[in-house]
């Protein structure tokens, strides 16, 4: 027990390497989050859940950085704008997209999506073609709008997994070499004579003809489902990684945060005056404390989940019933030492009341203690709420690191090598788990000089 | 006070912990069995008659038919002593009695691999499996870390000393399960050696299933070893590095003992009452972990139990794993409370 003083423990910390180490990693995590927040539209956590939001992303894409350390180049996800070109020959209009892109990598894309949007009248027919490097034109598809008297907007997707597609493609059968029980994709990128990617530049080309009338393109573009995407890669259903990892960062901070302090608070404050009390009071405190010690925590917290509520801040509240006793504790052996001092003694008999000696005078000097007991409680806050997330038991609507990695172990990720879903969350929890404990080993040296050695 | 009234203090304490536990479990999916009881009654009652075509037809409107039905449930749910609720002394009292005589009835859902349905049948087939494990894990782990620390002990702020606290540091900054993970993409997909889920396939009662059960158990031991052994060995050297300043060692010095002999005899003695005690401790704190590893490597013991029924919500599994998780960690608190106080007279003189 010592009273070091403020500027002492700064001057001390600022010597620290380990310390200053800690600092320098909540910086940036905190950094991260400020960005996170202020930049990225609070739109994409709500709709985390919500596959329609992530449809046109591609599915358990690797990170696009992984291009530049290996030799072949894995395809990107790209999405292409249309070039429109009319025409008008014998009564026939026709509205042409070109969807023109350069394929240079080693792989072939995953899968295409055509999506327009249009606005018009009647009947339309329209053909989906492709034009290959090598000068050969594959058919894909004819199908038409649905017809409509009035004017009318219209949705459209066309994916390449329609049926169709394979079908017309099956014309073609002769002019390849193999055997076509491969996808839709791996036809059209191939070569002739064995199923192997072409590169090049190929053209989509979506004709769409009327009979009397244009039909007006409102928003048209085709998405080349690559195999590379972002900075962290995609998930099975189809959600960008990066965004899940950096929004986990501010909910880590804040559930490990506010249980520690709150937990530091309550043991504190409990620990202490438990102590000052002393007698009965101190007992009858300290058998409880020993009961909530004794309950086996995990067990309960899950419990507590699924019958009250796995809402966030309720989870806050359930972890800090569990993080206060050892807090509680010390605490209390600390400030049965205080109050044997002569001021402490001395403020008893000029009549000050006890909850003014307690917040007064015993618990500033516990203060360094305190804020050493937040840093080192923050890790063990944020595995155990991973924990629980990784479950199952997380709150739906907040996407936490433990919950990447809840829906990574559900869809099989270790079993099907997507490691780009396994490694960052885990990393990042033990990264700011490192950063409080550098920062609490090096307060704790200095508030309790005995371990420095 | 002496160690046999130490020991009833602590021995009460714990009895009290375990009665409040089993309270808290009750309470909190008392409701919730309820409902589900009832729902069970309405469900088996409603089969019952449509099952029996003569007795609807004796009803002229449907009325009067469905006011029979009602009838019926309610003398049912009377006999099952449902229409007090669950927080009734005598309700409370009676499931509390079953339980601590261990009768924790049958699973809704679950059962065990022989086919019952009996709670305390299916834990007690899966409890061995945990403890296994889990022991086996903590044995191997303490040995690395005795050694480990008391070699760091020997000559701080060497190259082991200084890897054995970095490592210490890092290692417990990792969740188990997301390092059991990792574990199971390298060496079991990337690395086809070890098995990925670590239920054996063949039957238990097959000569063979020892050695399938040792092969499956080599993952999750690896892993929770490399987890756990950096900050045992981190704590041993403290406790060391503590002994090591007393004046009898000092006192050795004097007469000549050698250093390696003072460290790995002497010391290591004295550092034993408190290393034996964490090592109970940690065994507990390590059985409510088990909940997320043995889910993550599928291993057939308590906790994969714990959190099946849990997803399912089978309640009497759920009170039933709680309480006997509960006595596991109470009795290796009270095993460390023991060891403590045995080996620390100053335990049991001051109170």
């Amino acid at each position: 027990m010592s009273s070091v003083s403020t500027q002492e423990i700064k001057k001390e910390f600022l010597k620290s390497k380990l310390g200053l180490t800690g600092v320098f990693i909540l910086s940036g995590l905190i950094l991260v989050s400020i960005i996170t927040i202020s930049v990225i539209p609070a739109s994409t956590f709500q709709e985390w859940n919500n596959p329609e939001k992530w449809i046109s992303y591609p599915k358990t894409s690797v990170p696009s950085w992984v291009n530049f350390l290996s030799s072949d180049k894995i395809p990107e996800h790209k999405i292409i704008n249309a070039e429109v070109f009319q025409s008008q020959e014998n009564g026939i209009f026709l509205t042409s997209q070109q969807f023109g892109v350069s394929f240079e990598y080693d792989d072939f894309p995953s899968d295409f999506i055509f999506e327009m949007e249009t606005k018009y009248t009647d009947s339309h027919l329209v053909q989906i073609k492709v034009l290959r490097p090598d000068g050969i034109t594959l058919e894909l598809l004819s199908t038409s709008l649905p017809h409509s008297d009035n004017e009318t907007i219209h949705n459209q997707r066309y994916f390449s997994t329609d049926s169709m597609i394979k079908k017309n493609l099956n014309i073609y059968k002769n002019n390849f070499d193999f055997d076509f029980q491969v996808g839709t994709t791996e036809i059209i990128f191939s070569e002739l004579y064995q199923n192997q990617i072409q590169k090049g530049n190929y053209v989509f080309i979506v004709d769409i003809y009327g009979i009397e009338k244009y039909v007006e393109i409102l928003e048209s573009k085709m998405i080349l489902g690559g195999k590379a995407y972002g900075l962290m890669g995609t998930d099975e259903l189809r959600r960008d990684l990066a965004i899940g990892l950096l929004w986990g960062t501010p909910l880590a901070l804040f559930i490990g945060i506010s249980v520690s302090i709150g937990s530091v608070v309550v043991g504190l404050i409990y620990g202490v005056y438990s102590g000052y009390k002393g007698k009965k009071t101190d007992e009858v405190m300290m058998r409880f404390n020993d009961v909530i010690y004794a309950l086996p925590a995990l067990p309960f917290l899950i419990i507590l989940a699924v019958t009250i509520s796995n809402s966030i801040f309720l989870m806050i509240g359930f972890l800090m019933i569990f993080s206060w006793v050892g807090i509680a504790k010390v605490s209390r052996s600390m400030s049965l030492q205080i109050k044997t001092r002569q001021y402490i003694e001395a403020a008893k008999i000029m009549g000050q009341k006890d909850s003014k000696i307690i917040f007064r005078h015993i618990l500033p000097q516990l203060l360094p203690y305190a804020f050493a007991s937040i840093a080192i409680s923050v890790p063990a806050a944020i595995t155990t709420e991973a924990g629980l997330s990784f479950l199952g038991l997380g709150d739906p609507s907040f996407p936490t690191w433990g919950q990447i990695l809840h829906d990574a172990n559900t869809y099989g990720a270790a079993a099907q090598g997507f490691w780009w879903w396994i490694v960052p969350p885990g990393i990042l929890i033990a990264i700011t788990g490192l950063a409080f404990v550098f920062i609490g080993n090096a307060l704790d040296a200095i508030v309790n000089p005995k371990l420095k050695r | 006070m002496g160690l046999k009234r130490y020991l009833v203090t602590r021995g009460l304490t714990m009895f009290g912990v375990l009665m409040i536990t089993l309270l808290l479990t009750i309470s909190l999916v008392g409701s919730n069995m309820d409902t589900i009881l009832k729902q069970g009654i309405i469900y088996q009652v409603r089969a019952e008659i449509t099952e029996n075509t003569t007795i609807a037809q004796g009803f002229n409107n449907p009325e009067e038919f469905e006011k029979f039905v009602q009838q019926k449930i309610d003398e049912r749910v009377k006999t099952l002593g449902l229409d007090t609720p669950w927080y009734s002394p005598q309700r409370l009292g009676f499931t509390m009695y079953k339980i601590l005589i261990l009768d924790f009835g049958n699973a809704t859902f679950l059962t065990s691999d022989s086919g019952s349905s009996n709670v305390g049948e299916i834990i007690f087939e899966k409890m061995p499996k945990t403890i296994l494990l889990f022991t086996t894990a903590t044995i191997i782990i303490s040995i690395i870390g005795i050694v480990l620390g008391a070699a760091s002990s020997n000559k701080i702020g060497s190259k082991t000393d200084r890897i054995t606290s970095t490592f210490a540091v890092i290692s417990s900054s990792f969740p188990v399960w997301w390092i059991g993970m990792l574990m199971i993409f390298v060496f079991a997909f990337v690395y086809q050696i070890f098995p990925a889920r670590a239920t054996p396939s063949i039957e238990p009662d097959d000569p063979g299933y020892i050695l399938a059960l040792l092969y499956h158990m080599a993952l999750p031991v690896i892993t929770i070893v490399l987890i756990g052994f950096g900050a045992w060995a981190y704590l041993v050297r403290n406790f060391m590095v503590g002994i090591m300043q007393e004046d009898f060692i000092a006192a050795k010095k004097t007469i000549g003992i050698s250093k390696k002999k003072i460290v790995y005899s002497h010391a290591l003695r004295n550092a034993a009452p408190p290393i034996v005690t964490i090592l109970a401790l940690s065994l507990s704190g390590s059985l409510g972990g088990a909940i997320i590893t043995e889910a993550v490597f599928d291993w057939p013991g308590m906790g994969r139990l714990y959190f099946e029924a849990i997803s399912v919500m089978d309640l009497p599994v759920i009170i039933g794993s709680t309480y006997i998780l509960t006595v596991l960690f109470l009795v290796s608190i009270f095993i460390a409370d023991l060891l403590y106080g045995y080996f620390d007279p100053r335990v049991r003189t001051s109170s």
